[in-house]
């Protein structure tokens, strides 16, 4: 039996009025596996990743998330996939808890299953002290780990990560980094957005998005090998130079 | 149900934890209560006025007791000549002088006939206006029992009665008033509020990707203030009939059944002022402006709709709390039941339904 992919696009298209803003890209993603998805401010990284997620409906083009269409089966490719969005997505006048079983409950888990899962969290993030404080009274480094926990909370089969780490310091950043490893050695796929180049060479696969199109896709090595860089980054702004689209 | 009861739980979180904002929606009502009842009132009590008698004989004596009797008038001073009484209004205490000219006791029982002048300070024009009522009533009413011995051949009595509210309390206006002033504000604007919050802070993207239907977050956010809504309405009656001593003539069931009624009409509002705006600031700023503004000034309860100009009556139409302002009055004063404000009923529910659909039609399922 062929392997389902975790997520298939083919000529995925979006466009605002004359503006397009993610123009035909093709790719596919395998289970289990860190994919990053790279590009330049206004790239559109973000529009892309909103059809994956149905939060936008795509112009033209197909994709599938977790084996499902995109268009038909919008409803059940929400409840298989996790989403952290840029803007800091808990509810800041909730405590640690509430946050938790919030989430638990809108996935319609069962309250055992929310129960013992908050051990769980609290306990890997070492956060059983504050289970009870305000996530709003919580330094960020933190916040960003809890919300991330919330997103895989209901064990998704694919979590959509939009630049999870923006505004992290580095320790945290890489306490978040053995997270999303751990999330993808117990067979989570990984599709995360991000613009810090160390970040990429964590990835297991890596692709570019240059003018809403996908310039280069590859193993963040065989990247580095084609572009005869010594790092990704030289490997972004060989590729992003080439941009014509203003950043927005 | 689990989902939904999970929804229903964080929105009760997100009250109880933000205790300023509990605390005013729910003590804004009985703030506003006994503001309007005890201290805004356009009823005249004890307003000081002075006295010019040129005549000081018996008949004015008796007179003047009269005013000073009444709870009307309180008499700050005894003016002794015409030029005393500029400088009185330049004070600006009193507000009505009354001039009694020379001789007055004895034209009255020679001729049959005698005048009193009464000047008022008209910079505010409805106290003069009332002022002056007042006054040639007390006057009236002191003719009518001198006369009463000699019979005069042709007399005409009119004969008052205020019917609903005898007393012609203030109360029965502004009850329903502020009733409907409430229900807006807290469904209306924390309805609205609410939902652009999560657009703000970005977990609306959150929920927009988990299983939750759309219509669910929203009748979720609802929930917590149809309840504080109705704890309001509780309050405002209670307060009403014990403290302001209004009664409920008609049937409180009827009475709270066009509440909810009205209530879900300012939900529904609130749910489309949230959809078509993208910041808090916006959500306010359209529920005060656009909402509470009219409904203060069109609704008839601060001013007659009868006495507006047409555009302005026609405009009037539009606005819920104008239909539900008239049935709480019919109802709640005047005792009346269903068969007389089956039109406000269907206009409300029209209106509902209409706000519904359309906000529902706008509540963006996808973000973009």
């Amino acid at each position: 039996m062929r392997e389902v992919k975790a997520i298939t696009t083919n000529k995925l298209t979006k466009q605002f009025g004359d503006f397009t803003a993610v123009d035909a890209i093709s790719f596919e993603v395998n289970k289990g596996e860190i994919f990053g998805f790279l590009g330049a401010n206004g790239a559109g990284k973000t529009t892309a990743m909103r059809m994956l997620c149905g939060l936008s409906l795509p112009t033209s083009g197909e994709a599938t998330v977790a084996g499902l269409d995109v268009y038909k089966e919008n409803e059940k490719i929400k409840r298989s996939i996790g989403y952290m969005s840029q803007k800091f997505s808990l509810y800041d006048d909730l405590t640690v808890k509430e946050n938790m079983q919030f989430y638990g409950g809108i996935y319609g888990k069962s309250n055992a299953f929310i129960k013992e899962k908050t051990a769980f969290i609290l306990d890997h993030l070492h956060l059983q002290k504050e289970a009870n404080a305000l996530v709003k009274s919580l330094p960020l480094g933190w916040k960003q780990k809890l919300a991330f926990s919330v997103a895989v909370f209901h064990e998704p089969e694919i979590v959509f990560l939009d630049e999870p780490t923006g505004g992290v310091d580095p320790v945290t950043r890489r306490e978040f980094w053995n997270m999303i490893y751990t999330a993808a050695a117990n067979g989570t796929t990984v599709f995360v957005t991000t613009h810090y180049m160390d970040e990429a060479e964590y990835c297991d696969r890596v692709s570019i998005m240059v003018d809403g199109r996908i310039d280069a896709l590859d193993t963040p090595k065989g990247l580095k090998e084609k572009y005869n860089a010594s790092s990704m980054d030289e490997v972004f702004l060989q590729l992003a130079r080439k941009a014509t689209r203003a950043a927005d | 149900m689990k989902q939904f009861l999970s929804f229903v739980k964080k929105e009760f979180y997100h009250i109880f934890r933000d205790k300023r904002t509990m605390f005013i929606l729910l003590g804004m009502p009985i703030a506003q209560i006994i503001i309007f009842g005890f201290a805004l009132t356009n009823e005249v009590k004890n307003a000081k006025i002075a006295i010019l008698d040129h005549s000081k004989d018996a008949v004015t004596a008796s007179l003047i007791t009269e005013i000073e009797s009444s709870r009307y008038f309180e008499i700050e001073e005894s003016l002794s000549s015409d030029k005393e009484i500029e400088a009185v209004f330049h004070k600006g205490i009193v507000k009505l002088v009354m001039v009694i000219p020379a001789h007055f006791g004895e034209d009255l029982q020679h001729f049959n006939k005698a005048q009193i002048q009464l000047i008022a300070d008209a910079t505010d024009p409805n106290v003069a206006n009332q002022l002056t009522n007042y006054a040639s009533a007390i006057v009236m009413d002191y003719q009518k029992r001198i006369t009463y011995e000699r019979k005069l051949p042709y007399t005409i009595n009119t004969e008052m009665r205020m019917l609903y509210n005898p007393q012609m309390k203030g109360a029965y206006n502004f009850v329903p008033g502020v009733m409907a002033m409430v229900l807006l504000l807290v469904c209306t604007m924390m309805t609205a509020i609410t939902i652009v919050r999560e657009k703000e802070t970005g977990t609306m993207e959150i929920l927009l990707v988990s299983p939750v239907k759309p219509i669910m977050v929203v009748i979720a956010k609802a929930i917590p203030y149809l309840l504080l809504s109705t704890i309001n309405i509780f309050s405002i009656l209670i307060l009403s009939v014990f403290v302001l001593e209004v009664p409920i003539n008609g049937s409180i069931t009827l009475l709270l059944g066009v509440s909810i009624l009205f209530i879900l009409v300012s939900l529904a509002l609130g749910l489309l002022i949230s959809a078509a705006t993208e910041t808090q600031q916006t959500a306010m700023f359209i529920s005060l402006i656009a909402l509470f503004l009219p409904t203060v000034m069109l609704s008839g309860f601060m001013f007659p709709v009868e006495n507006m100009p047409t555009p302005l009556r026609v405009v009037s139409n539009i606005i819920p709390a104008k239909w539900y302002y008239n049935i709480v009055k019919s109802v709640m004063i005047k005792g009346l039941g269903v068969s007389a404000i089956w039109k406000e009923l269907l206009v409300l529910t029209g209106m509902l339904l209409f706000f519904l659909i359309l906000a529902i039609k706008k509540f963006k399922i996808r973000l973009a």
